[in-house]
């Protein structure tokens, strides 16, 4: 099977591509910031001992790690205006979707953290007049996050793929642009593994950036 | 010599199983007194009341005269609020040391006392490094706890709790995590808090540390207190056969004189 590889063509229609970038690292940056910021607070609420605010953030957990993003995506592009008389459009049922969906998982995450805390750092709070809030915050939640950061690393990673997700209700980011590519050129080939590459380009020096910081926080125990 | 703390009729449950079954205790500032008892009778539980680490079933607790909580219709209730300032006011110090790990020897004896008691930073760094000073670890101040010694460890948990200006100390079995060397150094500080006119209940296995420095010491047996008084003819004449027994199995290898 021979295939004549041509990456010229991409090359030349780069400018279309880096449109499709821009939107990636757009929808990446403020999927990220609320996927995993709105994590801690449902994490938080998930533990917490009154069952009026546990159960809620059990309940949506459940929901929004249980189902696929890409319907989660396309259900609020489309179904959601319906329900609600609310219109939305491909950034933010995009957003949506994997805010949402990264909250449900990045919860889990800082649960276990949290759970994974010795009880006496609890009792050690308490025992010098700490609410407990203040034990959560002072003693507790710097020690768990710290503590999750490589599996919070990997979500931030699954985030930032996710975002070709976006493409399907239109939304211009990378595999968007691809496609067009790759229709007005019929090289889908060529396109998809430029996808491929930009994102690993991107992703790479980002990881290693992560280990870097990983061991800086090691070092300070 | 006055009252500082005062228990009556203290009760606790945990589910159908009742700890401690009516506990009388009056302890006199300056007073130290030590907690003696097999497990399981109700020591550590009698102690974790004291400061509402745990909740009493029963029974009422008085610091510097005032009731702890407020009664009604016969039961105590109690407000977040007051149990998270009475237990400010009393200090406690933990087997497993339980130091803040992210933080260094001098922010955790900071901690307490710039959250807690709104303390500045300047004015609590400097009582920080004064307690620091008394346990003798100032030198340790920017150590993080992971480098200390189980010694050291307790020692700056002791400062830790010093620093908020505790009313009343609890020792809950300070010395059982660490290794036979190291328990001497606690002790030794804990002797010199005594000496200092610090009122203290202490839960330990230290028979020697009753002996030499408690003013008072306490059997308890199957959740109630079974004999108290003076170390010296508590220690050495015990009234009933269970304390004796208790004695017994402590000092089987003692050392002939």
């Amino acid at each position: 099977m021979g295939h004549n590889w041509d990456f010229a063509t991409i090359l030349q229609n780069w400018p279309v591509l880096w449109v499709g970038v821009k939107g990636t690292v757009y929808i990446f940056v403020i999927t990220v910031i609320l996927g995993l910021g709105g994590g801690l607070i449902v994490g938080v609420a998930r533990y917490a001992k009154s069952p009026f605010i546990s159960l809620p953030a059990r309940a949506f957990v459940e929901v929004f790690r249980n189902t696929p993003v890409l319907v989660q995506i396309i259900w609020f592009f489309y179904a959601f205006p319906i329900l609600t008389g609310i219109e939305t459009n491909p950034l933010l049922a995009a957003i949506l979707g994997i805010s949402l969906n990264t909250m449900a998982f990045s919860a889990e995450i800082y649960r276990a953290g949290i759970q994974s805390i010795d009880r006496g750092q609890w009792e050690a709070g308490k025992a010098i007049g700490m609410t407990y809030n203040q034990t959560l915050r002072r003693i507790i939640l710097p020690v768990a996050v710290k503590r999750v950061l490589p599996a919070l690393t990997n979500r931030g990673i699954e985030v930032f793929k996710m975002s070709t997700l976006a493409s399907v209700v239109g939304f211009v980011e990378t595999l968007n642009q691809a496609k067009l590519i790759a229709d007005l050129n019929y090289n889908p080939i060529e396109s998809y593994t430029a996808v491929a590459i930009i994102f690993f380009v991107v992703l790479y020096p980002v990881v290693q950036g992560t280990y870097v910081l990983e061991r800086m926080l090691r070092k300070a125990d | 010599m006055s009252e500082i703390l005062r228990i009556e009729n203290l009760h606790k449950k945990f589910g159908n199983l009742e700890v401690l079954k009516g506990i009388d205790l009056t302890v006199q500032s300056g007073e130290t007194v030590v907690l003696l008892g097999s497990s399981g009778s109700g020591k550590s539980t009698m102690l974790r009341c004291v400061n509402f680490m745990e909740d009493p079933t029963e029974g009422k607790i008085y610091l510097n005269g005032e009731l702890i909580g407020t009664e009604r219709g016969g039961a105590m209730q109690y407000k977040e609020a007051e149990l998270c300032t009475l237990r400010s006011r009393i200090g406690m110090v933990f087997q497993h040391f339980n130091l803040f790990p992210h933080m260094t020897v001098l922010e955790n004896v900071m901690e307490g006392q710039v959250i807690v008691l709104g303390r500045g930073k300047a004015e609590a760094k400097e009582k920080a490094l004064a307690q620091l000073e008394r346990v003798g670890l100032a030198e340790k101040a920017a150590e993080y706890p992971a480098r200390l010694s189980g010694g050291q460890k307790q020692r700056v948990a002791i400062a830790r709790a010093l620093a908020m200006d505790p009313e009343v100390m609890l020792f809950d079995e300070v010395t059982s995590a660490l290794d036979p060397e190291l328990v001497g150094e606690v002790l030794k500080t804990m002797r010199q808090l005594a000496e200092e006119g610090m009122t203290m209940l202490c839960v330990t296995h230290e028979l020697g540390f009753a002996y030499h420095v408690a003013n008072r010491v306490l059997f308890l047996n199957q959740g109630t207190i079974l004999e108290q008084g003076e170390p010296q003819r508590v220690l050495k004449a015990p009234e009933t056969s269970r304390m004796r027994e208790f004695l017994d199995g402590h000092s089987l290898f003692k050392l002939p004189d």
